[in-house]
């Protein structure tokens, strides 16, 4: 196999030295980490390797030799007996060559026996890569997909080996060329080591801040737990409202934002940061959108719009009614039959109208305090109109409920009297269809009742279609809301701004590029990294929301439309655990 | 060998790709096991964009003509450009690119035709073999270069495909030359 080198860009220009790294099992490959310099000794290299917590050997020499310096090839060679290796890289670069180093390459046997000089067999150069690697960026990328059980390294494939190894390397780094430490590297940070003082700062500040907010959020938790909030009839009107479910989903989110400990795994950390920054932007656009609400006492225009706006749908209801009453679309209804739903559904609306009526004083008030609530973010104003428009269109609800029940038991009664009809009836215990002899009495009411239901069901069929027709505008208007609120809440936005700003820390894969090289020189390569695309990053971090998928297939919801049976279309499914 | 990189064009046989339409191929040996195809499609034509240019265009005047509505001409115009940047940044394939380097892997990119290059690379370890493989392409029978990936848990088993050179589509004889050095690499290494 071809023996692979990775070489950190940042050592290319180092001056002679030991190469540590590490040799990867199994892959032929070796990854080398920094550069030792003379003057050390080497007792104190070996003491400094072991100490230092990361996997490391000395894997050879590096030399590149500056003006006036003589090579200094007896001295690399004894080097290889100090520190006992199976194989002795010996690395070398000569200043007038610009853009490459040769490799020359010389494995030693224990025994020491003579070497196998590599420059003139072709076959020895050949038989080496070099790719180079930029250090700071493949430590801090993270390769995907991401695996989250411990790997078997005999097993794993070489690049998450080498990302591995380098990210794991990161105590290694943090020893600069400033410090008066017992060894001289050359690594990434080998000029002094980086930071930003806004993070650091955020860093102290944060401990106290979460502190604060995990005993703030345990208060909440604890109030809502309570015994009174717990009641069956509050609990039941509170799974409804869309706004407490939304309310008790951040909270949950910010208890695994605000947690004291620090998040260890990659997956963690970005859940976190994606949760605080997504919170962040709903709670800013939701401030926005109350300080532009309230400004020019908009909500009180818009709280005056509110009773007219329910007048107005209740008289274009009634007016519905009206024309389902005389003769819609031409077609001749039951006029017994069509009297009595429509003046129950008109007595109905009427009813409503005086409670709209009744509260009409408060709307204003309740409005302007419950509109306050939307400082806690945008979707807490795009779930509170949806409970509104639920709230306001809740006659229509309940019309399209017994319009429903009444088709529904139109259709049953047909056909299990139609079965009659034919002689057949329904076996329960086995679930089928099974001939039967009914009496003669049996037969004549059961086909009287079958032609009486036949002909009333033109009507009862013609309320029905109305009304989920009407249901079915309100759904969906209430079903754009709640998607809305569910991209808000699931999309990455810290993992998008990461992919387009720091495009190298989410990687899907390495890409090659050839670097032209000298004759004779073995084969230079420079490794990229191949940044993530942005579909897969929305779909590996996504924050897993209370889906509001359709419940049913589109066939599924046909079938109980005709049958009458309710529908909900949308469900709130409970929050995944991950 | 006075240079490490060979670089050869081969002019005496000019390669189609299965429309008929020509195509050039590159190879470039860098070292002993590392190789590079490029095979390269016909750039975009100028008659063609200004034909679909004009028509859009002329219909636009004829439509604003009849219906007196400047909305048509600037909607006209928008769509055009959006339709030609689409084109150029997503969907014209300018050449694709196979680098093969022996015992690390097979590079796979496309370049579109506003210069933004897509890569794909794979491992070595998940390679089982690259192969010439038939298919039924509407009413012909076409040839294509593939990858075929092994499957982690047993290795004998194919566990996808990844087919070479899906936008230039080049024919047989092209392929071949590529199969057979692909080869060469893969029994080395």
């Amino acid at each position: 196999m071809v023996l692979k080198i990775f070489f950190p860009q940042c050592c290319n220009k180092a001056d002679s030295g030991l190469l540590v790294g590490r040799w990867i099992p199994g892959q032929n490959s070796a990854v080398v980490l920094a550069v030792i310099h003379y003057p050390f000794i080497p007792g104190q290299v070996k003491q400094y390797i072991h100490q230092s917590g990361v996997d490391l050997t000395v894997l050879g020499s590096w030399s590149m030799p500056k003006e006036g310096q003589e090579g200094m090839e007896s001295f690399l060679r004894d080097l290889s007996t100090i520190f006992p290796q199976g194989q002795w890289l010996q690395l070398s670069r000569e200043m007038g060559k610009i853009g490459f180093r040769y490799g020359k390459l010389i494995q030693q046997e224990k025994e020491l026996k003579e070497d196998v000089e590599g420059e003139e067999g072709g076959g020895e150069k050949d038989k080496v890569i070099f790719i180079h690697y930029e250090q700071r960026k493949v430590m801090l990328s993270q390769l995907h997909p991401i695996d989250n059980g411990v790997p078997d390294p005999q097993t794993e494939s070489q690049l998450p080996q080498v990302f591995g190894t380098v990210c794991q390397s990161e105590p290694l780094f943090f020893l600069d060329k400033y410090d008066d430490g017992p060894v001289k590297m050359t690594h990434w940070q080998s000029e002094g080591r980086e930071g930003s003082i806004i993070v650091e700062l955020m860093k102290q500040a944060s401990t106290p801040v979460c502190l604060l907010t995990t005993w703030m959020l345990t208060l909440w938790t604890s109030l809502c737990s309570s015994r009174i909030l717990n009641m069956r009839p509050m609990r039941f009107i509170s799974s409804k409202l869309s706004t407490c479910v939304q309310l008790s989903y951040r909270t949950e989110h910010l208890q695994t934002v605000c947690s004291p400990t620090r998040a260890t795994a990659h997956n963690h950390f970005m859940r976190k940061a994606n949760i605080f920054v997504s919170f962040f932007v709903d709670v800013s656009l939701g401030l926005l959108l109350v300080s532009w609400m309230y400004r020019e006492n908009r909500i009180g225009k818009l709280a005056n719009t509110l009773v007219p706006a329910a007048d107005y749908v209740a008289k274009e209801l009634e007016e519905l009614l009206q024309w389902l009453m005389g003769a819609p679309a031409g077609l001749k209804m039951n006029r017994a039959l069509d009297q009595v739903l429509g003046r129950f559904f008109l007595y109905h609306i009427h009813l409503w109208i005086s409670y709209i009526h009744l509260m009409s004083p408060f709307v204003e008030m309740i409005l302007w305090y419950v509109g306050l609530s939307a400082c806690l973010g945008l979707t807490f104003a795009l779930s509170l109109l949806s409970d509104i428009t639920a709230l306001l269109t809740f006659h229509i609800y309940c019309f399209y409920v017994y319009g429903a029940r009444l088709y529904c038991m139109t259709v049953y009664g047909l056909s299990s009297l139609w079965r009659l009809f034919r002689g057949k009836k329904w076996n329960v215990l086995r679930q089928r269809v099974d001939s039967c002899s009914y009496d003669l009495d049996q037969l004549f009411i059961g086909t009287l009742l079958f032609t009486i239901l036949l002909f009333l069901l033109p009507t009862t069929a013609l309320y029905y279609l109305v009304f989920t027709l009407l249901r079915l505008v309100v759904v969906m208007f209430q079903g754009v809301l709640h998607l809305s609120v569910d991209f808000i809440n699931s999309f990455p936005l810290f993992a998008m701004g990461l992919r387009l700003f720091r495009s190298y820390r989410l990687a899907e894969g390495v890409k090659f590029r050839v670097l032209c090289e000298e004759p004779g020189t073995p084969l230079h390569l420079m490794m990229d990294i191949n940044p993530l695309k942005v579909s897969s990053v929305v779909q590996t971090y996504r924050t897993p929301t209370y889906s509001c998928y359709p419940k049913d297939s589109w066939l599924a919801l046909c079938k109980k439309l005709f049958l009458g049976e309710l529908i909900y279309p949308w469900r709130h499914k409970t929050t995944k655990i991950d | 060998m006075q240079n490490g990189d060979q670089h050869y064009s081969m002019e005496d046989e000019t390669y189609t790709d299965i429309d008929g339409k020509a195509i050039s191929l590159e190879c470039q040996s860098h070292s002993g096991f590392c190789r590079e195809f490029t095979v390269s499609s016909a750039k975009v034509s100028i008659g063609r964009v200004m034909a679909y240019t004009c028509a859009v265009w002329l219909s636009a005047y004829i439509i604003f003509f009849v219906t007196e509505n400047t909305a048509v001409l600037s909607s006209a115009i928008i769509i055009t450009l959006v339709g030609m940047m689409v084109r150029i940044h997503f969907v014209k394939v300018d050449h694709e690119t196979l680098l093969i380097i022996g015992s690390l892997g097979v590079q796979v990119s496309s370049s579109y035709a506003s210069g933004r290059e897509s890569t794909d690379f794979i491992e070595m370890g998940k390679i089982k073999d690259i192969v010439i493989n038939e298919a039924i392409h509407m009413q012909t029978v076409i040839y294509y270069l593939c990858i075929l990936l092994k499957d982690p848990s047993d290795p004998e088993a194919v566990s996808s495909v990844v087919p070479l050179f899906q936008s230039s589509k080049p024919r047989l004889n092209c392929l071949v030359k590529v199969y057979k050095s692909c080869q060469e690499i893969l029994a080395k290494c």
